[in-house]
């Protein structure tokens, strides 16, 4: 049987405009994956932590105060000191087109904005597959 | 205009605006007699940079200023926090002791402008800086103006900016309440909001219902702290959210005030005709803003705006096209200000006291939104009050399950955004946005650490022990608050002095 993909969903820095990412976190449930939403105000080492002991697939996290370079970036530098960079950090938010591309080169997946069908997230983790090490 | 007289639909007598239960507006001739006020609000990186800002909005004939503040400050957070990182001057002003209220404000009359802030969890210690800096400016307090948010139910029901728990949260906003009372009569006390419980994911029904229940809560506290319901109704506020299905929203304005009439009148037994109106300012709904084709926004706010006006807004905030983007830019700013300068010049809105008055769908809409609320107070007090419901997660979980049908309904389809679902280009083509960068924080800090050092670090220990002396005996800690903002206590110190007796919220996740 297939596992079940496992995905942290947490709201990093202190703002606590979260209608998106529960929106996210049911659809994703609905589609039988394992979720596990952290709340609010979560820092990037815990949230690397947690995803690192709960074995999760995936971390997805939601950003719109325009903190997005940081948080990213220190959640991809926490995953590379625990050698763990094959789990996936995707999320979403405001971020400026130009900034996704900097992000996508440090090695964040897809960010998705405002108004993205709920389906186009399930089947893009859906269809992810972690990188054979 | 014959609305002056009243008339009647389907049989029933309709009142003239201007009369109860105010229905129709809360004037008789309505924007004929006062246009609603133009209130955009603004605030980034430093004090500084936001008062040039504000110089220059005040140049082009703004009367009223409404400052945002940014997440740290919205936290009661100091500049150098370490949870701070990476938010200072982000999203608003940095605010971390009277030196940059005086900064904020230097060279604009307290007197002659009306200030409007942005701020919940801390809001009794915003505007004890504010209060520092009139005393400072020689302004008598009666003579200030303005409008404090200082709902912090809301927080819990929907936006999530809070610091102590709920009944302490609540014991400070009456603080507010009373003192004003004594002290600032013209001040707006609280901003009791339905915008930030809308952009959470309700219907109107609950934005409606919901807010109104918050401001009943506000109401028994103050009752039961022993003030009159005549000498502090006047002065509450509220605030919506003008979303996109534009007849329901005129009957949801409409709706609105005859609630608040009927129940301030009826259930509270205020005489004062001023107790009974429900003032209100209103944004366009940011929730409603597309990424795609950004330029369509412009048109969604104008006809949200238009229904603002329609149900009779004393204020009003439009939305910039390119918020789901980035901050505006100075071009998407000045494109929502000229919208509003249209609405009021070029196509007659201010001539005629609620136009919809009388028509049977709107008429029918208001009183359906009224049954609705009357239904949702009926459960609120079966479940025991606003708070308890809070603690239940009553309201996140009804919200929240709006959202998702909301959402499921423009995923199948069933509601129709242009540019979303429908009528979606090939390639979209980008727009410029605003670019901010990260030299503020690092001058925000160095501000902060050269008061620590420069003020009188005794007298700080002293007002912070007066502050926590206060909340441990229960006392309206207002005066003990301005005291410190006048020692250059910072905002982080005095949110900590009511931390160590109040304790602090933590949220539970209701999915």
């Amino acid at each position: 049987m297939k596992k079940r993909k496992k995905i942290i969903l947490a709201k990093p820095g202190l703002d606590g405009h979260d209608r998106g990412i529960q929106i996210v976190a049911s659809a994703l449930k609905e589609a039988g994956m394992d979720v596990v939403y952290l709340g609010l105000q979560q820092s990037p080492e815990t949230i690397v932590e947690t995803a690192v002991r709960e074995k999760a697939d995936v971390i997805a996290i939601s950003v719109l105060t325009g903190s997005h370079l940081s948080v990213f970036g220190k959640i991809m530098e926490g995953l590379k000191k625990r050698g763990r960079t094959d789990i996936l950090v995707t999320g979403g938010g405001i971020i400026p087109d130009e900034d996704q591309k900097k992000l996508n080169r440090l090695g964040v997946g897809k960010l998705f904005g405002p108004g993205t069908p709920l389906e186009e997230i399930v089947s893009y983790l859906e269809s992810w597959k972690a990188p054979s090490p | 205009m014959k609305n002056k007289r009243g008339g009647s639909t389907d049989g029933r007598k309709i009142e003239a605006p201007g009369s109860y239960p105010f229905t129709r507006g809360i004037h008789p001739r309505m924007y004929l007699k006062r246009p609603w006020t133009i209130r955009q609000f603004a605030g980034f990186g430093t004090a500084d940079e936001t008062n040039e800002r504000f110089k220059l909005l005040l140049k082009e004939g703004n009367l009223g200023l409404s400052v945002a503040f940014d997440m740290p400050t919205l936290m009661g957070l100091d500049s150098d926090a370490p949870n701070a990182e990476g938010e200072v001057g982000r999203c608003g002003v940095a605010i971390d002791s009277l030196k940059d209220v005086e900064r904020l404000f230097r060279g604009i009359p307290l007197d002659r402008i009306s200030t409007s802030m942005t701020i919940n969890g801390p809001a009794i210690i915003l505007f004890a800086l504010y209060l520092a800096y009139a005393k400072k400016q020689g302004v008598s307090f009666r003579r200030l103006r303005g409008t404090l948010q200082n709902d912090i139910l809301k927080e819990y029901i929907a936006q999530r900016e809070w610091i102590f728990p709920p009944k302490p949260s609540l014991k400070l906003v009456v603080d507010v309440i009373e003192y004003c009372t004594r002290r600032v009569p013209q001040w707006n006390t609280v901003s009791i909001s339905g915008y930030h419980i809308r952009e959470a994911g309700s219907t109107a029904a609950q934005e409606l219902a919901f807010t109104l229940a918050d401001g009943m809560t506000y109401v028994e506290e103050c009752l039961k702290r022993g003030l009159a319901i005549d000498a502090f109704a006047p002065r509450l506020s509220f605030f919506f959210n003008a979303h996109l299905n534009f007849l329901e929203e005129v009957a949801k304005f409409r709706a609105a005030r005859r609630i608040w009439a009927k129940k301030m009148k009826n259930q509270y037994g205020a005489r004062n005709k001023k107790s009974w109106l429900l003032r209100f300012h209103t944004q366009t709904a940011g929730c409603t803003l597309t990424r795609q084709q950004p330029e369509n926004n412009i048109i969604r706010t104008a006809y949200e705006a238009l229904s603002a006006v329609f149900g009779g807004t004393q204020s009003l905030h439009t939305n910039s096209m390119d918020e789901q983007l980035a901050l505006p830019t100075e071009k998407a700013v000045r494109i929502a200000l000229r919208t509003q300068q249209i609405l009021r010049h070029e196509i007659g809105v201010t001539q005629a006291a609620d136009p919809f008055g009388g028509s049977f769908v709107v008429e029918a809409l208001t009183d359906e939104l009224e049954e609705q609320a009357e239904r949702f107070f009926r459960q609120i007090r079966k479940i025991g009050g606003v708070v308890a419901g809070i603690e239940k997660g009553f309201f996140q979980k009804e919200i929240a399950k709006s959202a998702r049908r909301y959402q499921r309904e423009i995923e199948q389809k069933k509601s129709i955004i242009v540019g979303v679902n429908a009528y979606l280009l090939e390639e979209e083509v980008p727009i410029p946005t605003l670019k901010i960068g990260s030299e503020t924080e690092r001058r925000q800090i160095r501000n902060l650490r050269q008061i620590r050092k420069t003020r009188n670090g005794r007298r700080v220990t002293l007002v912070l022990d007066r502050i926590r002396s206060a909340a441990e005996k229960g006392e309206n800690v207002m005066e003990a608050l301005i005291e410190a903002a006048e020692a250059y206590a910072t905002l982080g110190e005095m949110v900590d002095a009511l931390k160590s007796v109040y304790g602090t919220y933590r949220q539970r996740v209701f999915l």
